[in-house]
């Protein structure tokens, strides 16, 4: 056994155990922490396979970013996972059949097209990866990268425009006006005669 | 092929970005009471883009951004038709949309968007290109329907517009990729030459080609893929029916004849059969149901489902004079539909859409000027000489004759016969009923003066159309579409 194969082996049971701890760990925000690793981990394996570039992007979107933005969501909301967590038997029977097919097909598709080392396409000769999509996307297919670009300007501004304007109907405070609020505007002392009693 | 000759090609969708660009940031400083400035800095940015569009024109075919983008004959001409067609529907609906709230920045930089995407349609030259230029037309579309929100209508169009629009883009993308897997690359250079040389498997091809002529036939609202067209046109605010109904119409155009024509020429017999359904089937059902809508905005949502499939009816002949006669059909459509939305809204005020047709009762009594601009719409759309729509007409029907479909001009006759109807109702009661509304009509002096001369200009090209004809054929033979 090779130190890369002993190395693939190690991550590959790192993930696996993390992906596990995800789905039974009883807290969610440790479900979030063991998720993170799992991530990192099958960024490790793809640096193996020197695809830097992609394992770059998973640290960088997913852990990076998207995990927190979960974290946050998880932190915020407050959502009873435990109730969730109480239909787990009567998901379980699905969850197997599906698991099962999952398996199944990806056994065949190995199996029958014999998609071995040999048919995956080798690391580009020369340079690492990234050099190379960098030149795809900004070189080759700049003109159709600038339009996606501008198709999310467009995203921003229509979600702006249709969401941010206020309508005349919509109630809202303005913190300002309530913390510059004065006694006077609020509480009028009016001189009464007492009332005298009936008695 | 250095950068800068690369830029050179693209030059009007350069300037139009960097103006919407700068346009949104001005538009930032700008308060209400002088929302003017970027209103005129729009109509600048068009400008610009015009004389630009002008001064790049030659007459070579260039490729530019390895084969992304084609800058030709025919895609200078319909840009420049596109900068018109905005800037008039910005200069007819400017009372319109201050009076609805709608004078703001955001209207006029999303227009601007929608032209760039019409742009990037107009000169895609891969199949990348096109979607993303429908895409990006598309959401600036579905956005600028859904700007008014006093009322509940736009939403609601806005809403069915976008679930519609979002599954045709899926299905022009699947049809696409079929395509690509048949040929191997979305270079519609290429993708021509791989069919021609009958490459590829021919079964995946022809359901790539069913796929992509469905995507092509929702964006330009042909039977059976029309749901969408009366609902928008009728739910949205008419300003930006206006916009829906003209300068997208030379997207379609454009890309109907780069998909079918350019990258599908050598399945041309497969494409003439599914466009003789979609144009029969439009001719008939946007004729037969306009009769019965009492709504304007729905009624011209009918007739512009017949007027497409009258055009497809040009372009199923597959030769010059069938593109050409298309192209003629689609411009002139254009230069009519902003006059009929623009006399919408010159009968419209606040709080008062003038959307149905017995709004239009006894408008000669009221102003015999606009009532006589609205009977040579009317006349242009129903194809009575001596206005534009009848020559344009006439064209269409001679190449289909041409190219030997005379039972497919017989019925397309047949149903302008039953069009001229309820194009006629509107003229009957302009003339011979009484006004139901009193009230004065005010339009601004430019507006009122540029929708007089749109007007008379349907006159002046149906007496006179050989000019614009030959631009027409002159911008499709440099480009090839022969």
């Amino acid at each position: 056994m090779t130190f890369f194969t002993f190395t693939f082996y190690a991550f590959a049971l790192i993930l696996v155990f993390a992906g596990l701890r995800v789905i039974t760990t009883r807290n969610p925000v440790h479900a979030a922490l063991w998720l993170v690793l799992s991530f990192f981990t099958a960024a490790a394996i793809w640096i193996l396979l020197q695809a830097e570039f992609l394992a770059i992007t998973l640290v960088l979107v997913y852990v990076g970013a998207v995990m927190v933005l979960f974290l946050f969501v998880v932190m915020m909301l407050d959502v009873n996972f435990d109730s969730l967590r109480r239909q787990f038997r009567s998901y379980l029977p699905q969850g197997v059949i599906v698991g099962a097919l999952v398996l199944l097909e990806m056994t065949l598709a190995v199996v029958s097209s014999a998609i071995g080392a040999a048919q995956i396409a080798p690391p580009l000769p020369t340079g690492s990866n990234t050099k190379a999509l960098g030149s795809l996307l900004y070189v080759d297919y700049v003109y159709p990268f600038e339009i996606a670009a501008v198709v999310l300007l467009v995203a921003i501004i229509a979600a702006i425009t249709l969401t941010h304007r206020k309508r005349k109907a919509t109630r809202y405070q303005d913190p300002a006006v309530q913390a510059n609020v004065r006694r006077e505007d609020r509480v009028r002392i009016v001189q009464m005669p007492a009332e005298k009693s009936e008695t | 092929m250095a950068f800068a000759e690369n830029l050179l090609a693209v030059l009007p969708e350069v300037v139009i970005l960097t103006s919407a660009a700068l346009i949104l940031i001005v538009d930032l400083f700008i308060d209400d009471e002088r929302r003017h400035i970027t209103y005129w800095l729009t109509q600048l940015a068009l400008l610009i883009a015009a004389c630009v569009t002008l001064k790049t024109t030659q007459l070579d075919i260039v490729k530019a951004f390895h084969n992304m983008v084609v800058d030709d004959m025919l895609a200078d001409l319909l840009r420049m038709t596109s900068f018109v067609a905005v800037s008039l529907m910005l200069f007819y609906s400017r009372s319109y949309l201050l009076a609805r709230g709608l004078f703001r920045g955001e209207t006029f930089v999303l227009t601007l968007f929608v032209l760039l995407g019409i742009q990037v349609i107009i000169s895609g030259n891969s199949f990348l290109t096109l979607y993303l230029g429908v895409e990006l037309m598309s959401l600036s579309l579905y956005a600028l329907v859904a700007l008014e929100k006093e009322r509940s209508g736009p939403a609601e169009a806005s809403m069915k517009y976008f679930v519609l629009g979002a599954l045709a883009s899926g299905v022009l993308l699947y049809g696409m990729s079929m395509v690509y897997g048949a040929t191997g690359t979305l270079d519609i250079d290429l993708v021509a030459r791989a069919i021609l040389a009958k490459q590829g498997n021919s079964l995946l091809l022809t359901f790539g080609l069913v796929f992509v002529v469905s995507g092509v036939a929702f964006k330009l609202g042909v039977v059976p893929y029309h749901m969408w067209i009366p609902d928008v046109y009728d739910g949205a605010p008419t300003a930006i029916t206006l916009l829906i109904g003209t300068a997208p119409e030379f997207a379609g155009f454009a890309l109907t004849l780069r998909l079918l024509s350019g990258a599908l020429q050598g399945l041309a017999i497969d494409w003439q059969g599914m466009l003789i359904i979609l144009s029969l089937l439009s001719m008939v059902l946007g004729n037969v149901v306009a009769i019965a809508q009492s709504s304007i905005k729905r009624m011209l949502a009918y007739s512009t489902i017949a007027h497409m499939g009258f055009m497809l009816m040009g372009f199923l002949a597959a030769d010059l004079n069938g593109y050409s006669a298309a192209m003629f059909y689609t411009v002139t459509y254009v230069l009519t539909s902003l006059v009929s939305f623009g006399m919408i809204m010159v009968l419209s005020r606040i709080g008062f859409e003038a959307d149905r047709l017995d709004d239009f009762k006894g408008l000669n009594q009221r102003s015999p000027w606009w009532a006589f601009i609205m009977l040579l719409v009317m006349f242009s759309l129903a194809g009575i000489p001596p206005t534009v729509g009848f020559y344009a007409k006439f064209t269409v029907i001679e190449a289909a004759i041409n190219a030997g479909f005379l039972w497919l001009a017989v019925v397309a006759v047949v149903t302008s016969l039953i069009g001229a109807f309820y194009y006629l109702r509107i003229v009957r009661l302009m003339y011979f009923e009484d006004p139901v509304d009193r009230s004065p009509l005010e339009t601004r002096a430019d507006a009122r003066t540029l929708l007089s001369a749109n007007g008379l200009l349907l006159l002046l090209l149906g007496i006179l159309p050989q000019p614009l004809m030959g631009i027409c054929v002159i911008a499709l033979t440099q480009s090839n579409f022969l």
